[in-house]
């Protein structure tokens, strides 16, 4: 567990870290997520895969209500997501993001990055939010870049930025949308390892993803998505080696080889 | 065989890095490269140094060689057997230039102005020049501090002795300095407000902001002019109507802000969506996330163009006249149409000598700006 992440709240959370119940979403007249039901149990981590434009991110981004939906519900640490502005800044806090494009702010520091929502959004003294960010800069192994503008970064240490930048909101959640796509290829693994140490921790993560290696490492269920809907569940032992379903069989030959 | 020498390869040894082959020196090389690389670069050299030699001589001849610079009246500045072509009349600015910069301001009380002037020279170097320390406190200066402490100045406090100078008084270069900066301080807040006003998800908000900016950008300055001069009475009770000077403020201030909207909502644009999403997904509401993330991305984005509107809006200043405010340019039409001044060189001196402050000013601003984007150019990119 994230040290101080409970000691904040008074009750304990929930066993059920999100849960998804019957979501429907159009794009216009596209039926972009189908009828999709999961539950995913606290400290899981949950690796999403399936084909581009089957509707991974499209989920990651309702669970955090970057995106709304039309039919369904969806319960994070125990909070309904509604309407209510309130309700969704106080489930945001709770969930951390790391984006496909790391999106960090160009126009402050690294240090600056980490430390803007503690101090605005939490509302933590200064100093005490450096001490943290530089902890967890620490934790990806870029303490030294602390002073620099992102964009004199590579890929790779801007996405684990992104990372530490989520981790200094103690978030209990974490989401990860497809966080290895836009690298390089010799930056994947430094990322890669950063979140694997993450999932050693303890931390609930889903992470859509075309990693199978990290799938296999670290994930306790796989999901394949295809076509706005679940095609299936299973542990990755089974997705990789027992595939149950045809479209998942079809979809390992592709990327495999 | 020898085909197939390069098919494969592996490296040996590595290549060291080398500095770049050195340009060809010297003043000859320059030339060269620069002004005479080609016949059709000749040809423009040649060209462009003709026109110089046409029009450079003449006019460091009016103004500087010929011109006339002391002198109690226009006659000095005429026609006569002992100088049969004289220059241009700087002794009617220099007769004149307490009124170009203070207007009808009474004389006793002119050091308030100068004050003035000292306390927004020192707000403006405080909060531009990056170097200085405690900007914050800068910017507290300048927008809360400094106002109060000019009205307290300009218009007066009779409990504190200082007399109240109506603003009928106040002219020339007071005024267009007045102007402007109420104008600048002004209208960039409010066209930020009304460029989120017309990004707004509310329509009501959205509606109200594109019918303001729409509306004021549709008619020409005089117009927003003559109706907060004439109109604004009929809105407010008589006792309250403003005066003619705020009258103008507002109605500049307003227009200004109209064409700043416009700017913002450009710089809001190129902000990409990736940022309003990880400021989202951080837990920041709509204020904070515009506030800390959004805007200074996009004021930096805009900063040109924002310095552009404030290039155009001291231009502007100039048709508060319409109103029948004396800024700086009507004083000098007011000055040049004194008999005792009349001449054509006069009025030759009292035009090169507004272009040559508004110039000052307008292109001061603009190096600033070139200044300011190298400066965060540097900071954000690689």
């Amino acid at each position: 567990m994230i040290e101080g992440a409970d000691s904040q709240r008074a009750e304990p959370l929930p066993d059920i870290a999100v849960e998804v119940v019957g979501l429907n979403k159009w794009y216009g007249e596209f039926h972009v997520l189908r009828d999709i039901n999961l539950k995913v149990a606290r400290g899981e981590r949950i690796v999403i895969c399936g084909p581009s434009g089957g509707g991974k991110s499209t989920l990651l981004r309702c669970i955090n209500r970057l995106e709304g939906w039309q039919q369904g519900r969806i319960i994070v640490d125990g909070n309904e997501l509604t309407e209510d502005p309130k309700q969704i800044v106080a489930v945001r806090r709770d969930v951390g993001m790391v984006f496909q494009h790391f999106n960090l702010f160009p126009h402050l520091t690294v240090l600056e990055n980490c430390t803007l929502a503690p101090i605005w959004v939490r509302h933590m003294p200064k100093k005490e939010a450096e001490t943290l960010a530089m902890s967890y800069l620490a934790r990806v192994k870029i303490p030294d870049q602390a002073g620099k503008y992102p964009a004199r970064l590579s890929g790779g240490q801007q996405q684990r930025v992104a990372i530490a930048r989520a981790l200094c909101m103690n978030p209990n959640i974490l989401l990860f949308d497809e966080p290895t796509s836009a690298l390089d290829p010799e930056m994947v693994k430094e990322v890669l390892d950063t979140m694997v140490e993450l999932a050693s921790d303890g931390i609930t993560m889903l992470v859509v993803s075309h990693e199978m290696g990290f799938a296999r490492q670290v994930a306790d269920r796989v999901i394949l998505m295809d076509d706005g809907q679940i095609v299936e569940i299973s542990a990755p032992k089974e997705f990789f080696s027992h595939p149950r379903h045809e479209r998942t069989r079809l979809f390992l030959q592709q990327i495999l080889h | 065989m020898s085909a197939t020498d390069d098919w494969t390869f592996l490296r040996q040894e590595r290549i060291e890095p080398l500095p770049p082959p050195s340009a060809r020196a010297g003043a000859f090389g320059w030339l060269r490269a620069n002004l005479f690389a080609g016949p059709g670069n000749t040809v423009m050299t040649l060209l462009c140094i003709a026109l110089i030699a046409w029009v450079v001589p003449p006019l460091v001849r009016f103004f500087l060689v010929d011109a006339v610079w002391t002198g109690a009246d226009g006659s000095v500045c005429l026609a006569s057997p002992a100088q049969p072509n004289p220059g241009a009349c700087w002794a009617f600015i220099r007769v004149w230039f307490s009124y170009f910069v203070y207007g009808f301001y009474p004389y006793d009380e002119r050091w308030r102005v100068d004050l003035f002037f000292v306390a927004l020279v020192f707000g403006f170097v405080w909060l531009l020049r990056l170097s200085m320390p405690r900007r914050d406190l800068g910017a507290l200066y300048f927008f809360v501090a400094l106002p109060i402490l000019s009205y307290v100045l300009l218009h007066g406090a009779p409990l504190i002795g200082l007399s109240v100078v109506s603003t009928s008084l106040w002219g020339g270069i007071l005024v267009t300095v007045v102007v402007a900066a109420i104008g600048m301080v002004f209208s960039l807040p409010l066209g930020i407000l009304l460029a989120l006003g017309r990004r707004s998800e509310l329509p009501v908000i959205r509606m109200a902001s594109v019918a303001f900016i729409e509306f004021v950008r549709g008619v020409p300055v005089i117009t927003v002019l003559f109706m907060a001069s004439v109109m604004l009475p009929l809105f407010v009770p008589e006792r309250f109507a403003p005066d003619k000077l705020v009258r103008a403020l507002i109605g500049v201030t307003l227009f200004a802000s109209a064409y700043m909207a416009e700017v913002v909502r450009g710089g809001l644009a190129a902000v990409p969506r990736g940022q309003y999403e990880a400021a989202n997904a951080l837990g920041f509401g709509y204020w904070p996330m515009m506030a800390l993330v959004i805007l200074p991305q996009a004021l930096r984005i805009t900063l040109p163009n924002i310095v552009n509107t404030f290039i155009g809006l001291f231009k502007d200043t100039t048709l508060v006249f319409v109103v029948g405010i004396f800024d700086f340019l009507r004083t000098i039409e007011a000055a040049r149409a004194d008999p005792k001044w009349a001449g054509p060189n006069t009025t030759v001196t009292g035009y090169a000598f507004a272009a040559l402050f508004y110039f000052a000013c307008c292109y001061g601003m603009s190096r600033y700006a070139r200044r300011m984007e190298i400066r965060l150019a540097r900071s954000v990119r690689r």
